[in-house]
């Protein structure tokens, strides 16, 4: 086992190098100038020495592999200093890589936007997951019953229609006829005592019921033909011989061994949800780290855009990973040779 | 129906391997979700290419006389905030929505097809190309289709024209980041059927590589292929109103679906039904793609067919 994580962590590693060199490779081509803001005044034969100071004229080689420098070692090091206060080396000399539009470094803004993200993103995710369980092994155990084709049909609805029409729609229902729910998340609101929790509760329903939706969608179809695979297997007549009741059967052998599959597919979805929520943000004016990417990207905000791109790679490799580690923790049967 | 059903069998026995046709009909006569999926993505597919023709509204035409409309005879879906009338717009929307649909399916089928079929015939190239599908599928897609369409927009509009040019741009964007998973199944399926005796048959009577990939090969994966075709078709449409959506996929003056969704969802206090109609039409479509996409499936899948 430890063997094939040292195997797996290493292989990440020149998948990481690659992402990072197509995504470098990618924004290089961007016509988007850090000397674009500077006043017109400036004469070329000055503008041209503020790029040779900026090491714009260095060849693309020797930039990419400044800015892997920048990334995975001088920006950990910031963040770890700011973090406990230590000081490592030199830090006053160290770089920061600053967003162009804001001027502010790329890394406190990311900070700044991640529990607004994590907050409504993270929340629909469990909520989904709590949802799609018990209709996924309902739906199977009475497979072809009027639960079942009613599951079914709404997962089928769940996956094809699109947040951003699903949202619109919660949108109109609840804040534009009804007005029980705003139609704006507030992130200056803050949560001191039971009405403004109540306030927080309602601002954050829609956005994080409509996410949940769609993953509970996809999550209840998985689940369900997890458990179908499994119901008819030997060992589930050999519990059911040796005179087991059906719920025991299902909870303690069904359930557990059709949760294999879903709880890696749980994992790999995490990435994909951050994703969604660069929808889902701009529906419901979250300003979290979808947001930001949007208003990066629209601002041409070239390293904003690069960082935030990049680590949106890093969390599928991670969970990736996190999904293959757990596949072989709970299923003994795999074997890593 | 225990009549049809004999008669399929007598086919199904008749000629070992039924055409993918002949798979497509089975499956779809058998399949309640899939006829009606199948009926009403004719009927989007039809009022679209038909409806400018019947509905005869200019969609760009502006009446500052009769804006934010709700749905009247003169305008049934209502009007837009510049009197423009929705239901011209939902149909010329349409059509674009779904011409770059079919085009960028077919653009990530091509490449997914090619790309599984060389991994999965050749040896020496099935590595370096399964390596590069997994660094693919490792990409974070949303935000990378973002940043090119960012990045290129202005070049392809000024070489092709702002309608054009952003019609390639998003084709291509889509085709080159959802291919992956039809060259995964494709090659898959061409690594069991190269080890088959027709195959070995083809080999020893001196056919060429080529030859055999394309005569006895691609015929016999044709239906995993058209899974991933449904499947791609929604997964475009999808894409590109998500991408619209967000404002970086078509402008204003050229609105599919997701556009008009994105300009009609400021104006939800004022006309709600307006984000109903693009809205609904993106929903129909993707959910009739996606039962016949699962009618395919089923019918393909040896599990489920052997019942």
């Amino acid at each position: 086992m430890l063997k094939y994580l040292s195997r797996r962590l290493l292989f990440a590693i020149p998948t990481l190098l690659a992402i990072s060199f197509v995504l470098f490779a990618l924004l290089d081509l961007a016509p988007n100038d850090p000397t674009g803001d500077l006043p017109l005044t400036i004469p070329p034969e000055v503008r041209e020495e503020i790029r040779e100071s900026l090491g714009l004229n260095e060849p693309f080689h020797i930039r990419y592999l400044k800015w892997l420098e920048q990334f995975f070692i001088n920006e950990p090091l910031n963040f770890i200093e700011q973090t406990t206060g230590l000081t490592i080396g030199d830090s006053s000399s160290r770089f920061r890589v600053r967003s162009w539009l804001t001027r502010s470094p790329v890394v406190d803004l990311i900070i700044e936007r991640l529990p607004q993200t994590l907050w409504v993103v993270g929340l629909s995710y469990v909520v989904g997951i709590l949802i799609a369980l018990p209709i996924g092994v309902i739906s199977a155990y009475k497979q072809y019953s009027w639960f079942d084709q009613i599951g079914t049909f709404v997962s089928m609805i769940g996956f094809s229609v699109p947040t951003f029409f699903t949202g619109v729609v919660a949108i109109v229902i609840f804040s534009a006829w009804l007005g029980w729910l705003p139609s704006i998340y507030d992130t200056t609101h803050q949560v001191t005592d039971l009405p403004s929790f109540w306030t927080q509760v309602k601002q954050m329903a829609m956005p994080v019921m409509v996410l949940a939706f769609y993953n509970a969608a996809q999550l209840s179809r998985f689940m369900r033909a997890s458990v179908l695979e499994n119901i008819n297997l030997d060992y589930v007549r050999t519990a059911r011989a040796k005179g087991l009741r059906d719920r025991a059967i299902l909870v303690g052998h069904i359930l557990r061994n059709s949760l294999i599959p879903v709880v890696t597919m749980i994992a790999l979805g995490v990435p994909a949800i951050f994703s969604g929520a660069i929808v889902t943000e701009q529906i419901f004016r979250v300003n979290g780290l979808g947001q930001l990417l949007i208003v990066a990207i629209q601002g041409g905000d070239i390293p904003l855009v690069q960082t935030l791109t990049f680590i949106f790679a890093i969390l599928i490799v991670l969970f990736n990973l996190v999904a293959d580690i757990l596949y072989g923790i709970l299923d003994p049967r795999i074997r890593y040779s | 129906m225990a009549f049809a059903g004999q008669h399929e069998q007598a086919l199904l026995s008749a000629r070992q391997h039924p055409s993918p046709w002949m798979i497509v009909w089975i499956a779809l006569r058998s399949h309640k979700g899939a006829l009606i999926g199948a009926g009403v993505f004719s009927f989007i597919v039809l009022s679209v290419l038909l409806g400018p023709f019947l509905w005869h509204i200019d969609p760009q035409e502006l009446d500052i006389t009769a804006r934010n409309l709700g749905p009247s005879f003169s305008h049934p879906f209502g009007t837009d905030n510049l009197g423009r009338d929705m239901l011209a717009q939902v149909l010329a929307g349409g059509r674009i929505a779904l011409a770059v649909g079919f085009t960028a399916m077919l653009l990530s089928l091509v490449l997914g097809t090619a790309i599984g079929v060389l991994a999965g015939f050749f040896k020496r190239l099935d590595g370096p190309l399964m390596r590069l599908t997994d660094l693919f599928l490792a990409l974070p897609l949303l935000p990378l289709l973002l940043v090119i369409i960012m990045l290129f927009r202005d070049t392809l509009r000024a070489s092709f024209g702002p309608e054009m040019g952003i019609f390639f741009l998003i084709v291509f964007v889509i085709g080159i980041t959802s291919w992956m998973q039809t060259a995964r199944i494709v090659r898959g399926e061409t690594l069991a059927i190269k080890e088959r005796e027709f195959v070995l048959a083809a080999t020893s009577v001196g056919t060429s590589g080529p030859r055999i990939v394309f005569r006895h090969i691609l015929p016999n994966i044709l239906s995993p292929v058209m899974v991933s075709a449904t499947l791609g078709i929604a997964n475009a449409i999808i894409t590109e109103s998500t991408l619209s959506f967000l404002g970086l996929g078509f402008p204003p003056d050229f609105p599919t679906w997701g556009r008009l969704l994105f300009d009609g969802s400021a104006f939800v206090t004022v006309t709600p039904i307006r984000v109903l109609w693009p809205g609904l039409a993106i929903s129909l479509t993707v959910l009739s793609v996606n039962f016949i996409g699962d009618a395919l499936r089923d019918a393909i899948d040896p599990r489920v067919r052997n019942e």
